[in-house]
């Protein structure tokens, strides 16, 4: 095995130019189960955790440009009131052991359906950014995930940083497992409300081949918001259209039979996880609004 | 390849690691420090809990290259002279140590989370440890141990002051 370590993200994106099999590593989270279980053994490692532009973060154009390798806790510490979809996905990850190492660019690489990071990520229309020696290219989010811990990245290309807006409103977040820490999701699901562009966002974790938007229920929830004049003088949204919201994520979902969970409990979960995360955040624009 | 790192205040220096060799490998086997412990090599049971640059970390999950240069502690190091540090004292006293196996790993935890927070509340203890598993004890005494570690410790450096 080849290890790699370069000291600066020019010198990252040459090494995996001039060695494309090459496996990035950087909390280690992932990547170490693998080699240590011995179930995958990269020809060749490289370990990003030396290379100094990817731990860091500022804002730029109104948008928080995030270096792929900035971990879970920084995002809790740093972000948490910027981003507090993210931060409360972040604060279910692993354990503090875990959340110390492991960073949201991983969890991009990964690309695993059960990501914790990818709901809200997909709630807030994030944004990731792709670089190579030949330059760099954002992508959104909803277009990054193409399969199952498969994703839009080419060989030549490292994740340099992902992008989003501060929150523009509540955002919840909601995850079921066996217990609070170290469990892989069985589903999760992120809201993001955004006051500004009167939008609704979504992502749905770990119930499709790949991390998902609810994009008809997206759009149901505005319309029952924009009707009621809901934006200007928020009121109660009345049970018929929280279920409707609930019908609609779950049927947003595909999720399959495994072992830690049934598709149909996940549907089920989904539906309820869907209009409790959208209560509490309701409940909070309703407050914000009386306040 | 050569790993070079200090580990307990000390600067080690150990060749022919393999490329994709944990950390934990290299404490264990190449450097001869058993305190750290190798039981599910895959993030999940906190056993093998080290401070690498001052950072709470598994030491199974950083691979040995990514330490070079950088400095580790790990239960030896928390030693104070000859005798036992507080929170090691405490686990023994408070009857949390049964097989032992996974004490190690959650004196070191439990070393990081007092340092942060002196006082823990009974969640805050329950979330910090939550990534080390004891599969003897049921936690109980555990938890008992971080508060009688805690109450020492703060005690401790009132009178320094």
């Amino acid at each position: 095995m080849e290890f790699l370590q370069p000291s600066s993200w020019a010198e990252a994106l040459e090494m995996k130019s001039a060695n494309p099999e090459a496996m990035p590593i950087a909390g280690g989270t992932d990547v170490m189960v693998e080699i240590n279980l011995d179930r995958h053994r990269p020809a060749s490692i490289i370990d990003l955790t030396r290379v100094p532009e990817l731990t860091e973060w500022a804002m730029e154009d109104g948008l928080l440009r995030i270096g792929a390798g900035v971990t879970y806790t920084r995002i809790i510490d740093e972000l948490g009131a910027r981003l507090p979809g993210l931060a409360m996905a972040s604060r279910t990850v692993g354990s503090p052991q875990i959340r110390n190492r492991g960073t949201v660019g991983g969890n991009l690489g990964s690309a695993s359906p059960a990501g914790d990071a990818h709901p809200p990520l997909l709630a807030s229309d994030a944004v990731v950014e792709l670089a190579s020696v030949g330059g760099s290219r954002r992508l959104p989010a909803r277009e990054f995930f193409t399969g199952p811990k498969r994703n839009a990245m080419r060989k030549d290309e490292l994740i340099a940083a992902f992008l989003l807006e501060p929150a523009k409103g509540p955002q919840q977040f909601s995850k079921v497992g066996t217990r609070n820490a170290m469990v892989i999701a069985v589903c999760s699901f992120a809201i993001a409300i955004d006051a500004e562009r009167r939008h609704v966002g979504t992502g749905i974790g770990s119930a499709a081949p790949t991390p998902v938007t609810a994009g008809e229920a997206e759009t149901f929830l505005e319309g029952v918001l924009d009707e009621g004049g809901m934006w200007e003088k928020p009121a109660e949204v009345d049970e018929a259209a929280l279920t409707r919201f609930g019908e609609l994520v779950a049927a947003a979902a595909r999720p399959i039979d495994d072992v830690r969970g049934t598709a149909a409990y996940r549907r089920h979960a989904l539906s309820i996880m869907a209009r409790r995360t959208f209560g509490w955040a309701w409940h909070e624009y309703r407050m914000k609004a009386s306040a | 390849m050569k790993v070079g790192c200090t580990v307990n205040g000390e600067a080690r220096i150990v060749d022919q690691v393999w490329e994709g060799e944990s950390l934990l490998s290299v404490l264990r086997e190449r450097m001869g420090l058993f305190g750290s412990k190798n039981a599910c090599e895959q993030g999940e049971c906190g056993s093998c809990s080290v401070y690498l640059d001052g950072t709470l970390v598994c030491a199974c999950l950083v691979l040995g290259g990514q330490a070079n240069g950088r400095e580790i502690v790990t239960v030896e190091g928390l030693l104070e002279g000859e005798g036992l540090h507080p929170v090691q004292e405490a686990f023994v006293e408070a009857g949390a140590v049964q097989c032992g196996f996974c004490t190690p790993g959650l004196i070191v935890a439990t070393h990081d989370l007092l340092r942060r927070v002196p006082e823990p509340t009974e969640m805050q203890v329950r979330e910090a440890l939550a990534g080390n598993i004891c599969r003897c004890t049921g936690y109980a005494k555990i938890i008992d141990a971080v508060h009688l570690a805690a109450r020492r410790m703060v005690a401790l450096q009132r009178a320094a002051i």
